[in-house]
């Protein structure tokens, strides 16, 4: 498949509106359909695509594995984090109403940063486990030979 | 519903926001861990999590008693039942209390215990789940949602099977496997009874919920819902004969692990077990109108002896403290099926007792194991000689599991008896007797091999676990005694947590 050129100029052309779709769907998700999760899974599925056409290593050497899992643990630190910089400007943990002096503006902010770090986690989170399935056959080849 | 205040006191920032620092302070430590990765830096932010999280369970443990009430915290300044709120009473700031306290214990041991039994480079993970099954079950216990309550078991309970798996035997992975299956079964039962009350009910709020449900009348519906989440929870609790799980996932796990699910992942789902009779379907629906006391009582028979005999033929010590943890877990479902103050009472002490009992065995269990190179009754012969402390404190925590007067097991019994006594159920209080009889034999299996045999010949020399692992076990061990003696705070606490369930949230 790495020979065949139609494929991987397609590729080329596609990823990054895929990538674009994604910050579509992440930004507009306060007011249409999307959001931190599916965004997440598009930008994922960009990554996907393309280590199915260049290969698991490149892919690889594109998003490395400690990259992954350094997201997967800051997503979910950005989400808690909003959470406690609400404590911090003294309303309850995830409250948004306190982080702007307009509390429509403050919700706004809140579910902005909270749909950040779901995106991190998840995009990581859904490569993670593709590597993981992708990689089975070759670790095992590779321990076997 | 607004504050915009810039900044408030310290001191007024911790009170205020106890229920829901105990929930997070675990939660960001797991994260934090993985960014750290190295094995030393993780498992220092672990203890340290959990040192803060013990701090935090005592003083909301004191704010709950001192002000004799309910303490609510509205997560996101939502006001329930709109909004999902954290609720504590006694009941779930004293069971919140046990959990944070075993995990003090444990932490400290983990870091000799894991680094013999877990691979270098998956100890940050460890420790991250670790982190993620401690925030769990403290969500489990204070959080006052339905659906929420399903959010954390599934966070306790996915943690809880990678710390299984993380054991050295390869029989560990099936052990989780079978855990996975029986506990999804589980979860996916009890959404299915929040399915039946959301609709019945239109919250998801468990104090609404209760007082709707109240207006709702005695209808089939609420009793399937009442039927769906006990046979789901009962699952999780490893209530006979849904158990089957339970033995080899303590088995195969890690000592840390095994030590620390003993002592607190059993005794959370008997809590959520006991806020839905008492607090949600309420005392007289479940136990006046459908004598689901009377299942739950031939259950908890069932439970106290068939896995006792069990444990009397086992030759793995470890699979024989399992049988009987389920076995002990029959003690705390009896006194909730009396479904009295005093039944509780004596449920809720157990609860206690048994996690301080089974969590220092396992404690003491596992140091002998990482010298002995294994736990088969076999390679502990003469374990007497060779690891004198060791031994003895096991027999200690062994006497506690028969309930010996002085030690913390006795307490509990004696609560039961009495209760069971105080209904005039007197053969009761007999088959409680009868079935710590045959705890005498499982435990006196342990000290006939230990005592009374010579050592195998390629016995490791004498001496005793590292200090890191001694220290813990013994002091919990020493927590068996010391709550044996004096169990004015435990009992009186235990009474209270009874008496507030009993109340309810109205």
């Amino acid at each position: 498949m790495r020979l065949d050129i139609v494929l991987r100029v397609l590729a080329k052309l596609l990823i990054p509106f895929a990538l674009m779709f994604a910050s579509y769907v992440q930004f507009h998700g306060d007011f249409g359909p999307g959001g931190g999760f599916q965004a997440g899974v598009i930008i994922a599925a960009a990554v996907i695509f393309y280590a199915v056409i260049y290969g698991l290593p490149s892919a690889r050497k594109v998003v490395p594995d400690g990259v992954i899992e350094a997201m997967i643990a800051l997503g979910v630190l950005i989400y808690a984090g909003v959470g406690v910089v609400g404590m911090l400007l003294g309303g309850n943990f995830l409250d948004y109403f306190v982080l702007a002096h307009d509390t429509v503006h403050g919700q706004h902010r809140g579910i902005f940063w909270v749909e950040v770090g779901v995106a991190v986690t998840v995009s990581a989170v859904m490569l993670k486990i593709f590597y993981v399935f992708a990689a089975r056959r070759r670790d095992a080849e590779e321990e076997s030979s | 519903m607004t504050n915009l205040q810039p900044t408030i006191a310290p001191d007024t920032l911790l009170t205020q926001h106890l229920p829901i620092l105990l929930v997070i302070v675990p939660l960001l430590s797991a994260p934090l861990i993985v960014l750290l990765r190295r094995s030393f830096l993780s498992w220092l932010v672990a203890m340290i999590a959990s040192v803060a999280a013990f701090g935090i369970a005592a003083l909301l443990l004191q704010q709950v008693l001192a002000s004799d009430g309910v303490i609510a915290y509205a997560i996101g300044n939502w006001e329930a039942p709109l909004g999902i709120e954290l609720r504590v009473d006694a009941v779930n700031a004293f069971v919140a209390f046990i959990v944070a306290l075993v995990g003090v214990f444990v932490l400290p041991y983990c870091r000799i215990g894991i680094a013999a039994e877990v691979r270098q480079e998956e100890h940050y993970l460890f420790y991250a789940m670790l982190m993620l099954c401690l925030c769990g079950l403290l969500g489990i216990l204070l959080t006052g949602d339905a659906f929420n309550v399903f959010v954390f078991l599934e966070i306790s309970s996915l943690a809880t099977y990678v710390l299984i798996a993380m054991g050295r035997d390869r029989r560990a992975l099936v052990a989780s496997y079978q855990y996975l299956l029986m506990g999804t079964v589980g979860a996916t039962l009890y959404v299915i009874g929040i399915g039946i009350l959301y609709l019945q009910t239109g919250t998801l709020n468990l104090a609404d919920m209760a007082q709707r449900l109240s207006g709702v009348g005695d209808v089939r519906a609420t009793l399937a819902a009442l039927a769906f989440i006990t046979v789901g929870v009962s699952l999780k609790i490893a209530l006979f004969p849904l158990h089957l799980w339970l033995p080899n996932a303590y088995a195969y796990s890690p000592s840390a692990v095994s030590a620390f699910l003993a002592a607190t992942a059993t005794k959370v789902s008997i809590y959520v077990l006991m806020r839905y009779y008492f607090t949600v379907f309420g005392a007289v629906t479940v136990f006046d109108a459908h004598n689901t006391g009377m299942i739950l009582l031939a259950l908890s028979l069932a439970a106290m002896f068939i896995p006792a005999v069990v444990a009397i033929f086992q030759r793995d010590v470890k699979r024989l403290l399992a049988y009987s943890s389920v076995s002990q877990i029959g003690y705390i479902t009896l006194g909730i099926s009396l479904g009295t103050v005093g039944g509780l009472t004596a449920a809720i002490a157990h609860l206690f007792n048994h996690a301080l009992t089974k969590g220092a065995l396992f404690l003491v269990l596992g140091g002998i194991v990482l010298r002995c190179g294994g736990a088969n009754l076999d390679r502990l012969a003469g374990i007497g000689r060779t690891m004198p402390v060791a031994a003895f404190a096991f027999v200690i925590g062994g006497l506690s599991l028969i309930g010996i007067p002085g030690t913390a097991g006795f307490i509990s019994k004696w609560y039961l008896v009495t209760a069971a006594m105080a209904e005039g159920q007197w053969w009761l209080a007999g088959a409680v007797m009868m079935s710590s009889l045959l705890a005498v034999i499982y435990v006196w299996r342990f000290v006939e091999v230990a005592y009374f045999q010579a050592p195998p010949d390629d016995h490791p020399p004498v001496g005793e676990a590292p200090l890191s692992m001694r220290v813990p076990a013994l002091l919990m061990v020493g927590a068996c005694v010391y709550f044996g003696l004096d169990a004015t705070w435990s009992g009186e606490v235990a009474t209270r947590a009874a008496t507030a369930l009993l109340e309810g949230w109205q």
